[in-house]
């Protein structure tokens, strides 16, 4: 489980959110500008919040009155970017096995095989980030951040730089990854459609505070 | 005509040794600085970065002079080298080395921060969140992707290095076969009645040896930009 509290002032700017998620997949909807990647730049440890506590699984990972902060490197939290971010200079199988080796995790060939199936991206191991098209560049992201073995995983509007076609071509993949990768996810969009299609938790951010929290029900249009 | 005597060979062997070793010393140095220039806020950073690029600006007869007076056998340095670790500098190769290594080291160092610096930290952030500790971030993403860099800055300060003469010639002077390097056996030579043919020929070395530098260079840094960009 993890707990969220936490506030941050961002120039004009603030965050003071505090939420914990339970379900597998917890959506942060809001409006762009309202915070959400901010929140789960905390949450990864990229951003130090100024004040509050972030905990997962019991284990504190912020915590300001106590001066306590984990780097991101070792918090074992996944992060699939907007901007799939996979490195230019690797192949998709190196990049694909990059978190196994800085975790130093033993090599799991039933693991590869099962993510690399479930992401249908078995064919472009040998190709360079270069030649793959965003819909795949993004697949290749999940499946390296999944490869880490991370206990909580983070999606940033993992479709938001791809078009409409694109976006129906992912979906079928982040659904599945839901039902079948047993890993608590936070989700983060802007768009109601996708969240009522994936999340099984809402919080809903307005400005940097949270002003909904529930089912899907709070969803706007529902 | 191109005829090149054993003395002349002696100093171009003895360049590209100074020259080699100035780089290969400078480079592991120039990398680290670089980073720490790009990548970090500290106290006294401008006035680091101006130590840096000091050696540019500065004639380098003063230099070789401050040079000499550091790293000389009575200087403060230079002594406490030779006393405990039996390391002299002044009028030895290893000297010419080390004057052309500072005279270089702008050079070379610039190349490589600003290719630290166009890394993408976005990158560097994301193998975080895959659990990577700084240093291996370093390791993996940034010096990778700075390759084309850090052999660019390689190769201007090789380059640097094989033509210095001022710092060098004032701090371990220009003894044949010990740190006459080309640059002093050419002013060595137009000073001697006669030597206009050796001096000829030295500067044809020079010209082809920086020449092939500079084609290397580009030949490699093209390779690497391919491999770095995904295709």
């Amino acid at each position: 489980m993890l707990r969220v509290e936490v506030s941050r002032q961002l120039g004009e700017f603030s965050i003071e959110a505090c939420f914990a998620n339970e379900g597998r997949v917890t959506g942060l909807f809001g409006a762009s500008g309202a915070g959400k990647t901010s929140l789960i730049n905390m949450i990864a440890g990229l951003l130090r919040p100024d004040r509050g506590i972030i905990a997962i699984d019991g284990e504190v990972l912020d915590d300001t009155a106590a001066g306590l902060h984990i780097p991101p490197h070792r918090r074992r939290i996944g992060y699939v970017f907007q901007d799939a971010r996979l490195f230019p200079h690797l192949d998709i199988r190196q990049n694909l096995d990059y978190g196994r080796r800085m975790n130093r995790l033993a090599e799991d060939p039933a693991l590869e095989a099962r993510v690399t199936d479930l992401l249908d991206i078995g064919g472009l191991l040998d190709r360079r980030p270069g030649r793959l098209s965003g819909g795949e560049r993004q697949r290749v992201a999940l499946g390296r951040a999944l490869l880490a073995q991370p206990r909580l995983l983070l999606l940033d509007e993992p479709m938001g730089s791809l078009d409409e076609e694109r976006k129906v071509e992912i979906l079928p993949y982040l659904v599945r990854l839901r039902d079948e990768a047993n890993v608590p996810m936070v989700y983060v969009s802007h768009d109601a459609g996708e969240m009522r299609q994936l999340a099984t938790q809402v919080v809903m951010l307005r400005r940097g505070r949270v002003v909904a929290f529930g089912g899907t029900e709070v969803l706007p249009g529902t | 005509m191109f005829e090149i005597s054993p003395t002349e060979w002696t100093a171009i062997l003895l360049s590209l040794r100074v020259a080699a070793v100035a780089t290969l010393v400078a480079t592991p140095l120039g990398i680290a600085l670089a980073w720490l220039l790009a990548r970090r806020e500290f106290w006294g950073k401008s006035v680091l970065d101006a130590l840096v690029h000091l050696p540019l600006v500065l004639p380098p007869v003063v230099t070789g002079y401050l040079l000499l007076l550091t790293f000389g056998r009575r200087g403060l340095v230079g002594g406490w080298l030779a006393d405990h670790f039996g390391i002299v500098f002044a009028f030895r190769w290893t000297g010419a080395a080390l004057a052309c290594g500072i005279m270089a080291f702008p050079l070379l160092v610039r190349p490589i921060r600003l290719s630290i610096e166009a890394v993408d930290r976005r990158l560097e952030q994301a193998a975080g969140t895959l659990g990577a500790p700084p240093w291996r971030v370093f390791l993996t993403i940034t010096l990778p992707l700075a390759l084309p860099g850090v052999l660019a800055g390689m190769v201007l300060g090789f380059a640097k290095a094989i033509g210095e003469f001022g710092a060098t010639i004032t701090f371990v002077s220009n003894i044949p076969g010990e740190t006459q390097t080309i640059s002093s056996a050419i002013y060595s030579l137009i000073q001697t009645p006669d030597g206009d043919t050796a001096a000829l020929r030295l500067v044809v070395v020079s010209i082809v040896i920086a020449l092939a530098a500079l084609v290397g260079s580009e030949w490699f840094a093209r390779r690497a930009t391919k491999r770095l960009h995904g295709n």
